[in-house]
């Protein structure tokens, strides 16, 4: 057992002098693609989890509708089974809610008189708020019908496109990576032929003589990870500076989070899983065929 | 120790090494093989180390039959058996003890141990004193000492020099050969092949001569 250590240890470090540091910023630069754009989708989505996704459909009376045609609606509303909530906002009410907006008072007292309609918000309890909406803005009266949440739906739809986008970018780089360790481990054994053959002439076993490549693999992904995970934390940075800028105007202390700890050293393990992988391909390919003679 | 009956070499493209040869070689023998270039020399010895298989007729080494070993079985022949060659197959890119020390990297040894070991075979050779230089900066004759260190480090049974003196002046010649004599006055089997038929005369001990493929 002791001995069994003393080999694997010996292979390791081995196989750590022969780490290039070139192949090592290829795998780090191709991995930081994926591992960056990870790290913005889960900013978005945690983004997005902040907003409120139940839907709310907004309806705008004609601004010529008496309140007496808003409380008729507001009845139908009310007596809806589909509907959960219903809110009326009568235009005064919108007047001063937009008023405490920022910049809008003055905008809104230079209009000297109020532009706004009467308004109802109702919370449906369905699925089905397109044809909702649209049976809605079929009520008399009622000038114009909007979707609150649609936007949010639409980010969130972009966010699992984006989600997929990253998948696919991961396999292809992944198997990007493959290749790369697989070629580099490759020219290694080519580079240690003459000792490879010795080896065998004195009685080396394949697994003593394939352990460093093994090793090298493994570490030569891995440290690209870690270079990758130092790229992603280098552009956060970067971006931040001016997301900072940009939150600060809103009032926000928002800011670009890092990957978590656990998905850091998901995207470190992977990358040297890959590249054991890539030098177990090429090992298998070349080490039969050199054979001394 | 080793034994030949009735083997046969051919290459792929149909060249005849050996023919039939049928031979054995006690343990703690010492044993030439002579005969002219492409005699077929090259092709024994490579026969007792699992390096090339033969055609037919069997070799067996230690009690195992050499044409029937299983791949995974090989290094554990080899391990004991110290191959010297022509070319001494050095690796440049590290100094005369780390070549002396390689076998025993997969022997398990204990690092003191192994250091302790590889010192005694450079003595034993007569490097100790180089043993921080690279084998380049070595002339001929030390290089295949040193080729000799390295194959007698794991204390093999079994010792196999293929021309180990060609392309050597007479004294360094005859130093190497002193060496592989040394070896067998402590119990190693050892067999040389070589050309040189002062050499061999000079020893008075038992010759192969191959003929044609076929010991004459």
């Amino acid at each position: 057992m002791n001995a069994w250590l003393r080999q694997h240890r010996q292979a390791a470090i081995a196989a750590l002098r022969r780490l290039g540091v070139l192949n090592t910023a290829v795998i780090g630069v191709a991995l930081s693609l994926p591992a960056g754009g990870y790290a913005l989708l889960e900013n978005l989505r945690g983004m997005t989890g902040r907003l409120e996704l139940d839907t709310q459909i907004s309806l705008y009376l004609q601004p010529s509708a008496k309140r007496a045609e808003a409380d008729a609606i507001g009845r139908t509303l009310r007596a809806d089974p589909r509907l959960a909530k219903v809110r009326f906002v009568p235009r005064e009410q919108a007047l001063k809610e937009l008023s405490g907006v920022q910049g809008l008072a003055e905008v809104i007292a230079a209009l000297g008189r109020n532009p706004l309609p009467d308004a109802f918000v109702v919370t449906p309890r369905t699925e089905n708020v397109e044809q909702l909406s649209a049976e809605l803005a079929g009520l008399p009266g009622v000038a114009h019908v909007q979707a609150d949440a649609a936007w949010a739906r639409r980010l969130a739809a972009l966010a699992n496109i984006g989600r997929v986008a990253i998948w696919l970018l991961s396999a292809l780089l992944g198997a990007g990576l493959v290749a790369v360790t697989f070629n580099t481990i490759r020219l290694q054994i080519l580079t240690q032929r003459a000792e490879i053959e010795v080896s065998k002439l004195i009685g080396a076993t394949d697994g003593f003589i394939r352990r460093p490549f093994y090793y090298m693999g493994l570490f030569q992904g891995a440290a690209g990870g870690i270079v990758a995970l130092g790229i992603v934390a280098a552009g956060l940075g970067l971006l931040n500076r001016e997301v900072r800028v940009l939150a600060q105007s809103y009032g926000s202390g928002f800011r670009l989070e890092f990957l978590a700890p656990g998905d850091a050293l998901a995207v470190v393990v992977f990358a040297g899983l890959l590249g054991s992988l890539g030098a177990q391909l090429a090992v298998a390919r070349q080490l039969r065929e050199i054979e001394p003679t | 120790m080793v034994s030949f009956s009735a083997v046969a070499k051919r290459y792929p493209g149909g060249q005849e090494a050996l023919k039939s040869v049928s031979f054995s070689l006690d343990a703690g023998e010492l044993a030439f093989v002579t005969g002219r270039s492409g005699a077929g020399k090259s092709t024994l010895l490579k026969l007792i180390a699992a390096i090339e298989r033969p055609t037919s007729g069997s070799v067996i080494v230690n009690g195992q039959n050499v044409g029937a070993l299983k791949r995974a079985a090989v290094p554990y022949l080899r391990r004991n058996i110290g191959l010297v060659f022509q070319d001494q197959k050095l690796l440049y890119d590290r100094s005369v003890f780390d070549n002396v020390m390689l076998p025993l990297a997969f022997s398990g040894l204990p690092p003191r141990e192994a250091a302790r070991r590889t010192r005694a075979a450079l003595d034993k050779v007569g490097l100790l004193g180089r043993e921080k230089a690279n084998p380049i900066q070595l002339s001929g004759g030390e290089q295949q000492r040193l080729a000799i260190a390295r194959a007698v480090v794991n204390r093999p049974g079994i010792l196999i020099g293929d021309e180990p003196t060609a392309n050597l002046d007479a004294e360094s010649a005859a130093l190497i050969l002193e060496v592989f004599v040394g070896f067998n006055q402590v119990g190693v089997t050892v067999l040389i092949a070589t050309h040189d038929r002062s050499l061999v005369e000079r020893y008075g001990r038992r010759v192969l001569r191959l003929e044609e493929g076929r010991i004459a």
